[in-house]
């Protein structure tokens, strides 16, 4: 079983959001770091750089793939982990902790409404 | 999340599903041991069971144990067995005694890579070929054609016993302290050998198992000490589990093909399919080693032999990363050093090494920057980041 912590919005294609205001802290869930496993490189989007829903905005590499990650909601980039970049390894030990990967100041925070609550992305994920 | 790139050979079928997918006598045992299943030649494998790092690690530190059974087996019996190896294979069949192999390869008239294959003589006149998974059917008929043309058709036979045959490869410096107690007899044929320790690099044994008829090699792909296990597909179940459970104290680990993909790449092993395809010469891929000139003729012989005089186009290289970078993977551009740099070629396996903690990977080159040394650069989703060309192996174990 993977954790899915009830105070959290998710993406279908497993990113996470906590929102805070006007600003969003986004990582890649659980689920999404156990199907990785063993990540060895994360690539972060520059603070400044506007992001549309849906955007590829960072890459996170594992010993055998790499993935893009999309940004779950427009806005500017306000803030990116430079602790998962030196360190890749946190987005398999604290997905929704240390292992975040940036934070945005909202432009469309209507966009929320349309991310899954967490119970509806369990259903998602088979849980 | 999406996925960008998988570094896994194209599936067989475009819409394969599981149930369309090759499954080993193995299967169950996977999937009980939580092994994460992916497509492989046609194949549905374990790529992990814990963690490829995990894996790859231990088979490094200590032991692992990997189902080799999707690679297919072919024994090649008869009077003329013997010329007809020499006369399709690069390698010098005449040099192995009963009980001994070699790594060699299967061209085509081009020189272009059919295959490559371990050839073990396991009789006077016969031998035992270990090929390639998703190359069994070409293998077969390209040995079946060569047969058909070969002086004396009649003298030699080809046999495809990969359906019935299983195998697993079990490797790591601490292989050898356990492995005798799995296989208590002294072998039966192929090296005379009191315990299966006994072999030395690249020998091979009959040994009686349980009532049936077994091989057991001292060979792998991961660049550590090992053994290869050879087996009807029936009682690989229970040598399987057996080596598990002697192995346990010795921190064996079952392991999967990520692990083994990142083992032979830190080796700079070629991967069918990667370093080498049909429009591929050893020579080129840097394997002029297994191809033996003085043994008379063969198939790809006169372009191989031309290659080796004149030199070739393009030489698969090693290289590592210089400077931290996302890991380099199959296809990603080289580019010579420096402002004029222009695009030399491409990597064909990359990965990040969990030995070294950098990325490393092989690719084609020009031969003028194939040299140990050279400076290139791997361009990663259009940034060029700085690497060097390195012998084979990447990764050397500190001795």
């Amino acid at each position: 079983m993977t954790n899915v912590p009830a105070d959290l919005k998710y993406a279908k294609s497993h990113e996470w959001v906590r929102v805070s205001g006007d600003t969003a802290t986004i990582g890649i869930t659980d689920h999404a770091q156990q199907e990785l496993t063993d990540v060895v490189f994360v690539e972060l989007p520059g603070v400044g750089r506007q992001v549309k829903a849906g955007e590829a905005c960072a890459v996170v590499e594992s010993v055998k793939t790499a993935s893009d990650i999309y940004s779950p909601l427009s806005g500017q980039v306000l803030e990116a982990n430079k602790a998962v970049v030196d360190n890749p390894a946190l987005v398999n030990s604290e997905p929704y902790g240390a292992g975040w990967f940036f934070k945005i100041t909202l432009s469309q925070p209507a966009e929320l409404s349309s991310l899954l609550s967490a119970e509806e992305y369990r259903a998602q994920i088979g849980q | 999340m999406g996925t960008t790139h998988v570094d896994n050979p194209p599936p067989a079928a475009t819409n394969s599903t599981s149930t369309m997918l090759k499954r080993t006598p193995l299967f169950a045992a996977h999937q009980r041991l939580g092994g994460k299943l992916i497509e492989f030649g046609g194949w549905e494998m374990p790529v992990q069971y814990s963690s490829i790092l995990d894996e790859h690690l231990c088979v490094r530190r200590a032991a692992g144990a990997f189902d080799i059974s999707h690679m297919g087996e072919v024994l090649v019996r008869g009077p003329a067995a013997e010329s007809f190896l020499n006369q399709t294979l690069t390698n010098d069949a005449r040099k192995l005694a009963v009980g001994q192999g070699q790594y060699t390869l299967l061209c085509n008239e081009r020189g272009g890579t059919i295959d490559d294959l371990y050839a073990y003589r396991i009789e006077p006149a016969e031998y035992l070929l270990i090929i390639n998974a998703a190359r069994i059917d070409a293998d077969r008929s390209w040995l079946e054609q060569r047969r058909a043309a070969f002086g004396a058709p009649d003298n030699v036979a080809v046999l495809d016993v990969s359906e019935r045959t299983a195998a697993v490869a079990v490797q790591g410096p601490r292989v050898a302290e356990f492995i005798d107690s799995c296989f208590p007899t002294a072998s039966v044929g192929g090296t005379d050998v009191v315990r299966v320790t006994d072999l030395k690099k690249n020998q091979i044994a009959r040994f009686d198992f349980e009532g049936a008829t077994i091989w057991i090699a001292r060979t792998g792909y991961t660049g550590e000490d090992g053994f290869e296990i050879v087996a009807p597909a029936e009682r690989v179940e229970s040598i399987w589990n057996r080596l598990l459970a002697a192995g346990h104290p010795y921190c064996l680990q079952p392991s999967g093909l990520g692990a083994r993909d990142t083992l032979r790449t830190e080796m700079g092993y070629p991967l069918y399919g990667h370093e080498l395809d049909e429009n591929t010469t050893p020579i080129e891929a840097g394997l002029g080693f297994f191809v033996a000139f003085d043994k008379g003729d063969f198939t790809g012989r006169s372009v191989l032999a031309e290659q080796k005089a004149k030199g070739v186009s393009r030489r698969c290289v090693a290289f590592k990363m210089t400077d931290k970078s996302a890991p380099p993977r199959p296809h990603y551009p080289i580019w010579s050093a420096g402002a004029n740099g222009k695009k030399i070629g491409a990597v064909v396996s990359g990965t990040q090494s969990p030995s070294l903690g950098i990325g490393i990977g092989m690719g084609y080159v020009p031969p003028e920057s194939a040299k140990a040394g050279t400076g290139v650069e791997i361009e990663i989703r259009g940034l060029r980041s700085p690497a060097v060309v390195v012998t084979k192996p990447i990764y050397k174990k500190a001795v």
